[in-house]
């Protein structure tokens, strides 16, 4: 499965040539180096390892500038493995530009990792709908969970049952968004829809 | 964010400039099945939100004793021509009021504006 990594700018929203206006997420998507290429018999599966964006030298450790520089190329943020796709013809320290391997009208899947939302109540984060209403001699339930389990039998709280806890800050993988525009000159790439992740974050971005 | 100008630069197209308070004329294009035409809609403009790409107005007028809004994008390639009829004087950015008022009390002096 080919791919790039990029980094989300943010959303606007355009009109395309029947009028439609559509809201659109704005990455900027490469250019990623080729720094890996695994293969079947040395490592026990075909994947091509692609990296982003410059870092200072002396913030790289040696294991690292090691790495990076048997591809041929300067330090890197970060490094991502794509499995099952060997871009043809190409070496290590090669790049890999946005329009090699996207075009306007493509469907992607696009992978990050979502905001973190803190400590939230099951409302939030697993859609419950609280307890009754506010009248009726209630109060201080209007969020609450519920019963979370039975007395005598089973007389415990069953594992996984769903309660409030840490949320975001998860992997999530956002399938089947179109590919509006493609810009090739700035690095852009115009997907119609929702990125995971706040402004500024790496994402993935998969051919589908 | 130079990055995302970038982008809203593109729709963004000359349009002549109003703001809330004037009457202005959208001739507004209305695909019916196949055949394309064009709708003519005057009103006072209410309220003027969002910015960039993402800008967008509200047009009110009395039609048949019924009061009738409606929103349009700035830079929607569907307004084929917007004529400004009227510079009104108002002491506010958004008109609300409007639709509690009725007839004569509905009215926005003219001023002379450029």
């Amino acid at each position: 499965m080919s791919g790039l990594l990029g980094k989300k700018i943010g959303m606007t929203s355009i009109f395309d040539q029947a009028g439609n206006h559509l809201p659109v997420t704005v990455i900027e998507v490469g250019p990623c180096t080729i720094t890996q290429i695994k293969r079947q018999d040395t490592d026990g599966y075909d994947a091509v390892q692609l990296s982003f964006e410059d870092k200072k030298e002396k913030a790289t450790t040696n294991a690292l500038k090691g790495h990076f520089s048997k591809a041929g190329s300067t330090p890197k943020r970060y490094v991502r493995e794509f499995r099952d796709y060997i871009p043809e013809g190409l070496e290590l320290g090669d790049h890999l530009e946005l329009s090699d391997v996207f075009k306007e009208g493509d469907r992607v899947n696009v992978a990050g990792t979502s905001k973190g939302k803190g400590f939230q109540g099951v409302v939030k984060r697993h859609g419950f709908r609280g307890v009754g209403g506010r009248t009726h001699g209630q109060h201080n339930r209007e969020r609450a969970p519920g019963s979370i389990g039975q007395s005598s039998d089973p007389s415990k709280v069953f594992k996984g049952m769903r309660m409030g806890g840490r949320m975001g800050n998860v992997r999530v993988t956002t399938k089947q968004l179109q590919i509006v525009k493609v810009i090739p000159e700035s690095n852009l790439i115009l997907l119609k829809g929702s990125v995971p992740g706040p402004k500024g974050r790496l994402v993935e971005i998969h051919n589908a | 964010m130079e990055k995302l100008n970038l982008i809203e630069q593109t729709q963004v197209k000359d349009i002549p400039e109003f703001r809330a308070g004037d009457t202005v004329n959208v001739h507004y294009r209305v695909r019916e099945g196949d055949k394309e035409r064009i709708q003519q809609y005057e009103g006072v403009v209410i309220n003027m939100r969002g910015s960039g790409a993402n800008k967008t107005f509200t047009v009110r007028k009395i039609s048949s004793n019924v009061g009738v809004e409606r929103i349009f994008p700035l830079y929607s390639p569907s307004i084929a021509q917007l004529d400004v009829k009227k510079r009104g004087k108002v002491r506010r950015a958004k008109l609300f009021y409007l639709r509690e008022l009725r007839g004569k009390a509905a009215r926005i002096k003219e001023v002379s504006r450029k």
